[in-house]
């Protein structure tokens, strides 16, 4: 582990080389192509989930140590809670909210 | 792994829980962003009269900061490089260049801020404004504590060297701003992109 660590940090640069890239890309994507806004969100949103895993995997190391395995799982936890908060809200006061019309 | 491998901060078992126990804090920091999100989402298109985010924002001044936060993740991610091939020097320049570009994002954000409350659009102005500036708002406190937090870590570096406990503090504050960053793409991508083009 500490091996690799004593040489040129490569997994530090390509992950910001790739942040840099997938932000300048998404901007690109947003603004100068013609999809419709649906597939662009759709499209923006997979490469900041992209970019996401970046950080927690080229950044922030998120298996290492004992309990890697631990934080792996407790982020799939989070995400999954957070996706449930987010698109839960979304459906209720939008489509659950219409159909009281 | 034989310890002499073992980066410095998981040599002993309490900074190896205290690691742990920040993850799971992350996990929270997780959830808490995403009610926020889901209030922003939620909220968007109720802007009473008042500006829409196309209104107001500005990709220019979003994309300087954006790369700011992205630079400086980056370089604290140099910074426990540094530390875990024991350059204290390196760790100290690496951790100041982080503080100084966040507190450059910082500068950035709030004149930011004080452009949209020139624009018309502040707290109070409608459901999208206020929605908008508590998520904001919450991201940059983060940033600005964070600041401070690693300011006083890096004095107790100068007092005390890389210790088990310094390296473990460092690395746990490092975790947290590579977080701020995570949540800045997603602040970035949904709350500024989708409504420029939205």
């Amino acid at each position: 582990m500490s091996a690799k660590n004593h040489g040129f940090p490569w997994n530090l640069l390509v992950g910001f080389i790739l942040s840099i890239a997938l932000t300048l890309l998404a901007v690109f994507v947003a603004f100068y192509t013609d999809f419709s806004s649906h597939v662009i969100l759709w499209v923006i949103g997979v490469m900041a989930l992209f970019q996401a895993i970046i950080q927690l995997f080229m950044f922030m190391h998120v298996t290492e140590g004992k309990e890697g395995i631990i934080n792996v799982v407790n982020m799939v936890n989070s995400i999954i809670l957070a996706l449930i908060i987010v698109f839960g809200s979304i459906w209720v006061l939008t489509s659950g909210h219409a159909s009281l019309h | 792994m034989t310890s002499h491998t073992t980066p410095l901060e998981y040599q002993s078992e309490q900074t190896q829980m205290n690691i742990l126990g920040f993850w799971v804090f992350l996990g929270a920091e997780i959830v808490l962003f995403s009610t926020l999100f889901a209030s922003y989402f939620v909220l968007e298109h109720n802007t009473a009269g008042g500006p829409a985010g196309q209104d107001i924002f500005i990709l220019k001044d979003v994309l300087i900061e954006t790369f700011i936060l992205l630079t400086s993740s980056f370089t604290s991610g140099l910074a426990i490089h540094s530390m875990r091939n024991h350059d204290k020097k390196g760790l100290l320049i690496w951790m100041i260049v982080t503080l100084l570009l966040g507190a450059g994002f910082l500068y950035m954000e709030i004149n930011e801020f004080i452009h949209y409350v020139h624009e018309g659009a502040t707290i109070q102005t409608s459901g999208f404004t206020a929605a908008f500036f508590t998520l904001l708002g919450t991201h940059g406190a983060h940033v600005t504590f964070g600041i401070i937090w690693i300011s006083l870590l890096l004095v107790q570096l100068v007092r005390r060297g890389i210790t088990v406990k310094t390296s473990s503090k460092l690395f746990i504050a490092s975790l947290y701003w590579h977080f701020l960053d995570v949540v800045w793409i997603f602040i970035f991508t949904f709350v500024y992109l989708k409504g420029m083009v939205m």
